[in-house]
């Protein structure tokens, strides 16, 4: 249909999108990411090792990864969970369970870790109760944890329920019409068709769940080698004028980001690879 | 798989640690501080727990750090961080933990010496290497063309010093230097004019403010490492440690010829340490920072010790002599002072106009 002429036009506005893409993702990523890199490793390796294995900065690298390892796993099965409720059912409430579901995409992170405090803090709702009883919630590990389940709730049941909507439950009914039991289904039939989707939203909420900044920053009360995480550490090197230790504890996070992204794309192939 | 079952370990410990802290025989106390004093008690923590494990037999104390605005982390000590110890910017901070919370007594200050003060501090001027705007005092900072940075005094101690120490500077100056006219009804139409100047003088002030952060080390990084604004009123002590730490060849220190002495005040929280047993050493930890030396580990960090005889006689020469205004003999005490100036609709609120 296209004539010549038109056909130049579109490969010159080929280039110019994709040159102002490019540059846009060099300005605004890969830049910034280098810069993180190069100051990490300014003052050498040797220092760099010695900012990574200080105390303080261990333990947020360990209260990290802890909150992390409980995170992920439950934000997985309440992910599967709802997924699971939501595209293969319909019932009333449906589509306000949705628009909850992305409730924490919506809500500025702050805000979330502010609804903790209301909850759990001294003056709060169940302040008095929890006090009388010694438990400490926000301020806490615990809070540190729930502020992250809260704003990484989404990344799991997100990525799942347009998937399993399309795919339907005819294979599940066939299933059950030929005898296997609801568990069996799940396993055999509707975890197989979902693994790939899972897998992605896994790497997303796992990245997201160390990386959170601002509601865990609400309810950390930054006690140093107890409740900072790792972007809190950033912060506080930052703030205390130790630049390459902040640099390196950054770059931690920005090597996260990377192996992330790595795996993103791996399992963005693998699961081309077996739709085809 | 070893290191996932650690973390889980991690974990179950973290929240059985959290859940029992209350029990016996305590090995730590949290300080709730303020922004500045990170390197400082840093130093005193150690000192610290070397002179607790001499006196008793050995056993140590971990002294954990929390820092924020002192604002803020008042309020996070009101909505439940279980402070052992506070050490904040100002005594209405600790006034608000006692009044909201009722977590100390409202008789804090009379528990230890000079008002619970261990050391005091001052506001001064850091300015660009060579001063290029001839910044020498405080009618300076309101030359046309001239950025003055200053945190918000909402939420940080130290930008309340700075506010309430330029106020205080105008009273002098219209006054004549005796302050003490203030308090005298024989005077009490100049006074009444000195104030209408000053609230003049400030408002004009906050017009040559680009930024208000929310601490005074988020201004100062404001100042030194993003290059914004030609004058960074500040903590003495916060302006030397950006001096040192920043580089002497980019900033220079402007003492004016008056200011305000800051005390920064520190207190044991009853009810927390009550709870956890832990009064013992968190009376002996803020003791301490009155012997020789704690007031020597002050002074090293740039803070204005009590007793300057127990300091290092180089570190006290460091500090340059002023005429130095307090908040009782200007504005009647901390409960006053924040109630005309920074609760909601006060001065500052009727003064500052964002982006004016």
């Amino acid at each position: 249909m296209n004539n010549l002429p038109s056909k130049d036009v579109g490969a010159l506005e080929n280039l110019l999108l994709s040159g102002a893409a490019l540059s846009i993702i060099g300005l605004l990523i890969v830049l910034p990411l280098g810069v993180v890199l190069k100051e990490a490793f300014a003052g050498g390796l040797k220092l760099w090792l010695e900012s990574v294995g200080d105390p303080d900065a261990r333990s947020a690298i360990k209260l990290t990864l802890a909150v992390t390892a409980v995170v992920v796993p439950l934000n997985v099965v309440f992910g599967v969970a709802a997924a699971w409720a939501l595209s293969k059912f319909r019932f009333k409430g449906r589509s306000l369970l949705l628009s909850l579901v992305d409730l924490p995409f919506a809500v500025s992170p702050v805000i979330a870790g502010l609804i903790f405090i209301l909850l759990f803090g001294r003056h709060g709702w169940m302040g008095t109760w929890l006090t009388d009883h010694h438990i400490r919630i926000v301020f806490a590990v615990p809070g540190i944890i729930l502020a992250t389940l809260f704003v990484t709730f989404p990344f799991v049941a997100r990525e799942l329920i347009p998937l399993m909507t399309e795919q339907g439950s005819e294979e599940e009914q066939a299933a059950l019409s030929l005898g296997a039991t609801g568990w069996q289904t799940f396993l055999k039939v509707t975890l197989p068709n979902i693994k790939w989707g899972l897998l992605y939203g896994i790497i997303l909420c796992n990245a997201r769940a160390m990386g959170e900044f601002g509601a865990v920053s609400v309810v950390s009360g930054h006690i140093r080698g107890e409740t900072n995480t790792l972007p809190l550490q950033v912060e506080v090197l930052y703030n205390e004028y130790s630049f390459t230790a902040s640099f390196a504890c950054a770059s931690l996070l920005a090597g996260l980001a990377i192996v992330t992204l790595i795996l993103k794309t791996f399992v963005e192939l693998k699961s081309g690879r077996d739709a085809a | 798989m070893n290191n996932i079952s650690s973390t889980v370990r991690t974990v179950s410990i973290a929240v059985l640690t959290a859940s029992s802290l209350w029990a016996a025989d305590v090995t730590d106390i949290l300080n709730v501080s303020y922004d500045p004093p990170r390197e400082f008690y840093k130093d005193y923590n150690q000192a610290f727990n070397h002179w607790y494990e001499r006196e008793h037999g050995g056993k140590s104390i971990k002294v954990k750090q929390s820092h924020g605005g002192s604002g803020k982390q008042a309020r996070a000590v009101i909505d439940g961080l279980e402070a052992d110890v506070l050490t904040l910017a100002l005594a209405y901070d600790i006034d608000e933990v006692a009044a909201k919370a009722g977590l100390l007594g409202q008789d804090w200050q009379k528990k230890l010496p000079h008002n619970s003060a261990p050391y005091t501090s001052t506001i001064v001027f850091l300015v660009r290497k060579g001063n290029p705007k001839q910044i020498k005092s405080w009618d300076d900072l309101v030359k046309p063309g001239v950025e003055v940075i200053t945190p918000n005094p909402k939420t940080s101690g130290g930008a309340r010093w700075n506010h309430l120490a330029a106020w205080g500077y105008v009273l002098d100056r219209e006054l004549g230097g005796d302050l003490a006219k203030l308090n005298n009804p024989a005077f009490a139409a100049q006074a009444a004019d000195a104030q209408a100047k000053a609230k003049v003088f400030i408002a004009d002030l906050y017009k040559h403010v680009p930024v208000l952060d929310s601490g005074a080390r988020g201004a100062t990084t404001t100042f030194v490492q993003r290059g914004i604004g030609d004058v960074l009123l500040a903590w003495e002590n916060e302006a030397f440690l950006a001096v040192n730490e920043l580089g002497k060849d980019k900033l220079d220190i402007v003492v004016p010829p008056i200011s305000i002495l800051a005390e920064p005040t520190v207190a044991v929280v009853d009810k927390v340490v009550d709870k956890r047993g832990s009064r013992e050493v968190a009376e002996a930890y803020l003791e301490h920072l009155y012997s020789a030396e704690g007031q020597k580990l002050a002074a090293k960090n740039y803070y204005r010790p009590r007793a300057p005889e127990q300091a290092d006689p180089a570190d006290i020469a460091r500090f340059p002599t002023l005429k130095l205004i307090t908040i009782d003999e200007v504005f009647g005490g901390w409960q006053k002072a924040q109630k005309a100036h920074f609760a909601d609709g006060g001065l500052f609120d009727q003064i500052y106009l964002p982006g004016k």
